[in-house]
């Protein structure tokens, strides 16, 4: 097929297709959710006709995906890099909305529009992944944000809620600010916010070293470090998560994180690969600082969430090793990595909020003490995601393989990574402590008396769980199909991008 | 009987049927286990729970054992190079192939795992009283992996086996051990995890090494790797120490083997049996497999060889000094593993053919004369709920029958002549006397103490005063536990008098093993002499 022409705006809004649809179709939900009183048939109604939006999204992606065409430069990019982002971001949403529903329902919360935000913030998400030129960035980075603030406080009578939703407001304005300081520097020093123009002039212009693009650069990561919850921005993580309803703040750790390393790695993929020796040092560095705090702290935790928590900041630092390798593998192993990571998360935090029995108490390891004696699938389940994360073969499925790919980007890159390998098993170990916490207090401990046992899941919290254990354990047998597709997602090695600028440059006229 | 087992084909299915049959074996457990749902927890031996899945599991281990004794008949002894191969593509896009096939090493190793988890499955009988389903699969699951990493040809396929395996043995000790069960499996699984995953990084490493220049898929075939291995002298040893902290922590070697006497201590008599018998092996047969053939100049540095031959011989002594001091016959028995396994790595690094040898029959003496051990420790912890040497004393005259088995497996652990012991730690000690005189001095003189500590520990139990009134009336042996040692001390007879069917089944791969090392390692020497 014709490739896009994205300088026609009706060219321009088919690329941009499922993005608009669901936009369009939360904006109209929206409309529904609002008319009227609220009660709980409409929260679910709402909520499972939200659901049903996003999988015909999802149909619209992946039909895109197999159309094979691609675009000409301009504000957002029409690859296989961006459909399978949006098959993750999508993926990630429906379980969100599927636990939100059941969340909503047993809280007692009549609030139709979480769903609706859902949707904005996943269109955002989607717009990110998308998105070739920075002021996309921005739009897709803001989009997504505004609706995850008001989701966090979603539960107007959680004080909880109410202080993690102001703190990752306050936090998450200040990071858009540095985001939108460091996008103007790099536009200062390039005179462009196309990504692949910024690529151009860079070398075109020799400003390798100009000092207003580096520091742009710098200020710019500190934007997306805190997105991603890389160290040393990490700090809003554990409070955020931990106030948030269940529901949300999974959707929060594998969907948001998804989106923010989607754009992040094409950013500076795409537009940085000039000052590749500047960067890949400083993100290597923050990426073992990210997975060493992350893991060693998580050790203390005994909120299973807060756990969760620094676990999610552990997993991002893996993720900034596909990025610090710029290898032409980086793009493929991200994808994989996210898939697997959104699979474990969305089940582990179905089965905490299972174990929340729907109040708004923090769930503890506690909670977790001898659950096989009482609710052996759960425990199972649980057992089998916590091997996930951990990355065992076999018991923990597609864990291991998504940790493995890691692994291989980061030794087959231009530069081996080879102590940021060693770094990401050595915490793995670190990892371990507090991952087999939970499954020796589930398995090895007796049930305390008069613990009161969970009781059972409904439907769609139960699907959830369900169907994420059993892909993860079905991809970490047979995971050459998933790789072949993401493999279709690699990006160009920054090396290449490097060596063909020529052709990127006939067209910025 | 050759040309029967020709006739079935059976050198093409064998490999993986003895993966498969286990897994299946685990699965009909499971399912048997849902008709207990929602019953109470109990005595699952007294409540009759225990009987089905107890039975699912030694007959499936039975068959497994059944199905890979053809093994010894059609396998050739004397060609070189890997035989009943199954090679298939698992996952291409990475070049990960499912790859099995034995050698001499090999195939003496899968008959021992095979022989060894059948007698687990029937010591388990009434030493596991709860949750029994999850644990005859989880057995089951255990001798998979562990059959998986001895016949694995493909370093992807021999990582994941040896992290299969890890599992269900934390589970084993974490569930159904004693007291200190919780510590003793987190210690375990971290000790191995620090290893294993150094390793993790090291595969990776070799495996993109070999990659093939046309498609740039990586390649983890064993054959490929090694023609392809060729590195700087530092990258050699850095990646030979990734592999080493695996094996070690495995073997395990003097300063990693802190979680030995814990995990070996807590875990249900099967647990320590299987640990002992065949766990502690896949560390060696790492080394005999991986390690040292990968890396022979790494391994074969003067400097190395004398730190690795150091930390053998002071495994050797310091296992058997601290078992001199156990009061607890468990750990004493534990810590002599270390001592023994210390004969094991003494005979790998001299690395002459008599030493290699060695170290193979002292690993099959060891899996069956400790195993011996565990399960004869197993049946006193039946009966009085203790392993404190203290606590019995001139058992010998209620308990003839034990008292007899005891004595012969002791016998055989020390090395008495005519029994299998002698043979190996003989060929071990004269192999390396040839290249490190000092070495093989200081170890023969602890096979002194190595008497003395378990006669002195048997004479405690059995042949004191009889002076505790508990101990007067402790039943014997019962039929299922003589039909459970008996295999063990006709195997120990049998490989102390006639070990060459046994011998000549792994000559050809001892030999291949020290001459291709000590090629290897003479051709980098010409290499850099040039």
């Amino acid at each position: 097929m014709r490739p896009f022409d994205l300088s026609v705006p009706s060219q321009l809004m088919a690329a941009l297709g499922p993005e608009l649809l669901l936009m369009g179709g939360a904006a109209l939900l929206l409309l529904w959710a609002g008319w009227g009183r609220s009660s709980m048939q409409r929260q679910r109604a709402v909520g499972l006709t939200a659901m049903a939006l996003t999988f015909a999204v999802g149909v619209y992606v992946v039909w895109s995906l197999y159309q094979v065409r691609s675009a000409t430069g301009g504000p957002i990019a029409v690859d296989n890099f961006r459909w399978l982002a949006d098959v993750v971001i999508l993926l990630g949403t429906l379980f969100a909305l599927a636990l939100t529903i059941d969340d909503n329902a047993r809280q007692q919360l009549a609030t139709a529009e979480s769903h609706v935000l859902i949707l904005f913030s996943s269109s955002g998400m989607m717009l990110l992944a998308a998105a070739q030129d920075l002021m996309i960035v921005f739009l897709g980075i803001e989009i997504m944000s505004i609706a995850v603030y008001c989701l966090a406080g979603i539960n107007r009578r959680s004080a909880r809620g109410a202080e993690a939703s102001l703190k990752y407001f306050l936090l998450g304005a200040f990071a858009t600010g540095f985001l939108l300081y460091g996008m103007a520097l790099v536009y200062g020093a390039t005179g462009t916010t196309n990504l692949a123009d910024i690529a151009v002039r860079v070398s075109e212009l020799n400003l390798g070293h100009s000092p207003l693009l580096l520091i742009g650069i710098a200020i710019l990561f500190i934007g997306f470090g805190f997105k991603t919850a890389s160290v040393p921005f990490h700090m809003w993580t554990p409070d955020v998560y931990d106030g948030s309803p269940p529901s949300i703040t999974a959707y929060m750790a594998a969907t948001v994180k998804a989106a923010a390393f989607a754009a992040l790695l094409r950013v500076w993929m795409e537009a940085f690969p000039g000052e590749f020796r500047v960067w890949q040092p400083i993100i290597a560095g923050i990426a073992i600082a990210t997975m060493i705090v992350g893991n060693v702290v998580g050790l203390a935790q005994k909120n299973v969430v807060r756990m969760l928590a620094y676990s999610s900041i552990a997993h991002a630092g893996y993720l900034l090793i596909a990025l610090a390798a710029a290898s032409s593998q980086s793009g493929s192993t991200v994808l994989f990595y996210l898939l697997v990571y959104t699979l474990t998360t969305f089940g582990a935090f179905g089965i905490i909020i299972v174990l929340a029995r729907g109040t708004d108490r923090p769930v503890m390891m506690e909670d977790f003490t001898g659950l096989w004696a009482v609710r052996p699938w759960l425990a199972l389940g649980m057992g089998f995601l916590m091997f996930s994360f951990l990355g065992l073969p076999m018991f923990g499925g597609a864990g291991f393989f998504a940790k493995w790919y890691i692994l291989q980007a980061a030794l087959q890159a231009p530069v081996p990574q080879t102590t940021l390998a060693v770094v990401l098993v050595l915490t793995t170990v670190v990892s371990a402590g507090y991952y087999l916490y939970v499954v020796m207090v589930m398995f090895m401990k007796p049930r305390p008396e008069g613990a009161a046992v969970p009781a059972p899941a409904p439907m769609l919290t139960r699907a959830v769980v369900v169907i994420s254990v059993v892909a993860v354990l079905l991809l970490g047998i047979v995971p050459e199909q998933v790789v072949r597709l993401a493999r279709a997602g690699a990006m160009k090695p920054v090396a290449t991008v490097q060596a063909a600028p020529a052709t990127v440059g006939a067209v910025d006229q | 009987m050759n040309q029967f087992l020709m006739s079935i084909g059976y050198m093409h299915w064998v490999l993986p049927a003895l993966l498969v049959i286990p897994t299946l074996g685990a699965l009909v457990i499971w399912a048997d286990g849902l008709r207990f749902r929602g019953q109470p927890e109990g005595d699952d031996v007294v409540s009759g729970k225990a009987s089905s899945p107890r039975i699912i599991a030694f007959t499936t281990l039975l068959i497994e054992f059944i199905v890979s004794v053809g093994l010894w008949w059609s396998f050739d002894p004397t060609l070189v190079g890997w035989q009943a191969v199954f090679d298939v593509s698992w996952i291409p896009s990475w070049g990960i192939r499912f790859h099995l096939g034995l050698d001499g090493i090999s195939l003496i190793m899968v008959l021992l795992t095979t022989s060894t988890m059948a007698l687990a499955g029937l010591g388990s009988w009434t030493s596991i009283r709860k949750k029994s389903h999850t644990y005859y699969a989880l057995l089951l699951i255990l001798g998979m992996g562990m059959l998986g990493v001895f016949m694995a040809l493909d370093l992807f396929l021999f990582y994941v086996m040896w992290e299969v395996m890890l599992v269900p043995m934390y589970f084993i000790i974490g569930i159904w051990g004693s007291e200190r069960r919780v510590y003793a499996s987190m210690k375990f699984i971290i000790f191995t995890l620090v290893g294993s995953l150094l390793m993790l990084v090291a595969v990776v490493y070799l495996g993109l090494h070999a990659k093939s220049p046309i498609t740039d898929i990586p390649n983890f075939d064993y054959d490929t790797v090694l023609r392809t291995v060729h590195f700087t002298p530092t990258t050699s040893l850095l990646l030979f120490g990734a592999f080493f902290m695996a094996f070690a922590v495995k073997v395990p070697m003097f300063p990693f083997h802190t979680w030995l006497p814990d995990a070996h201590v807590e875990a249900p008599t099967p647990g320590s049996v299987v640990l002992a018998s065949l766990m502690l092996k896949l560390g060696a047969f790492g080394f005999l497999r991986v390690a040292v053939p990968l890396f022979p100049d790494a391994a074969m540095n003067d400097t190395v060889r004398t730190i690795m031959l150091t930390l053998a011989v002071i495994s050797i002594m310091y296992g058997a000094l601290v078992s001199l001091v156990q009061p607890d016959f468990k750990k004493l028995v534990a810590y002599s593993s270390v001592s023994h396994l210390g004969f094991v790595m003494l005979g790998i690094f001299a690395l002459t053919v008599q030493s290699v040898q060695g170290a193979l029959i002292v690993m099959i003496n060891h899996a069956i004369s400790t195993g011996a051990l565990f399960f004869l420790i197993g049946m006193l912890y039946e009966r009085r709920h203790t392993h404190v040497i203290e606590e019995f004393g001139g058992i010998a005259r209620v308990m003839p029958m034990f008292a007899a088995a005891l004595t012969f497996v002791t016998f055989s652990s020390i090395g008495v002549p005519g029994t299998n012991g002698f043979v190996g730690e003989f060929l071990v000690l004269i192999g390396t006397f040839r290249t490190y005189p000092l070495f093989a001095f200081i170890a023969t003189l602890v096979v002194i103490i190595s008497a003395s500590y378990l006669l002195w520990a048997i004479q405690r139990i059995l042949f004191n005063a009889l002076d505790k009134k508990i101990n007067f009336h402790i039943p014997d042996l019962n039929f299922r536990e003589i039909a459970l040692l008996v295999p063990l001390m006709a195997g120990i007879l049998w490989l102390g008098l006639y070990p060459k069917p046994v011998l000549s089944r792994m000559q050809v791969s001892a030999e291949h093993f020290v001459q291709s090392v000590q090629t290897r390692v003479l051709n980098t020497v010409a290499e850099g002499n040039d």
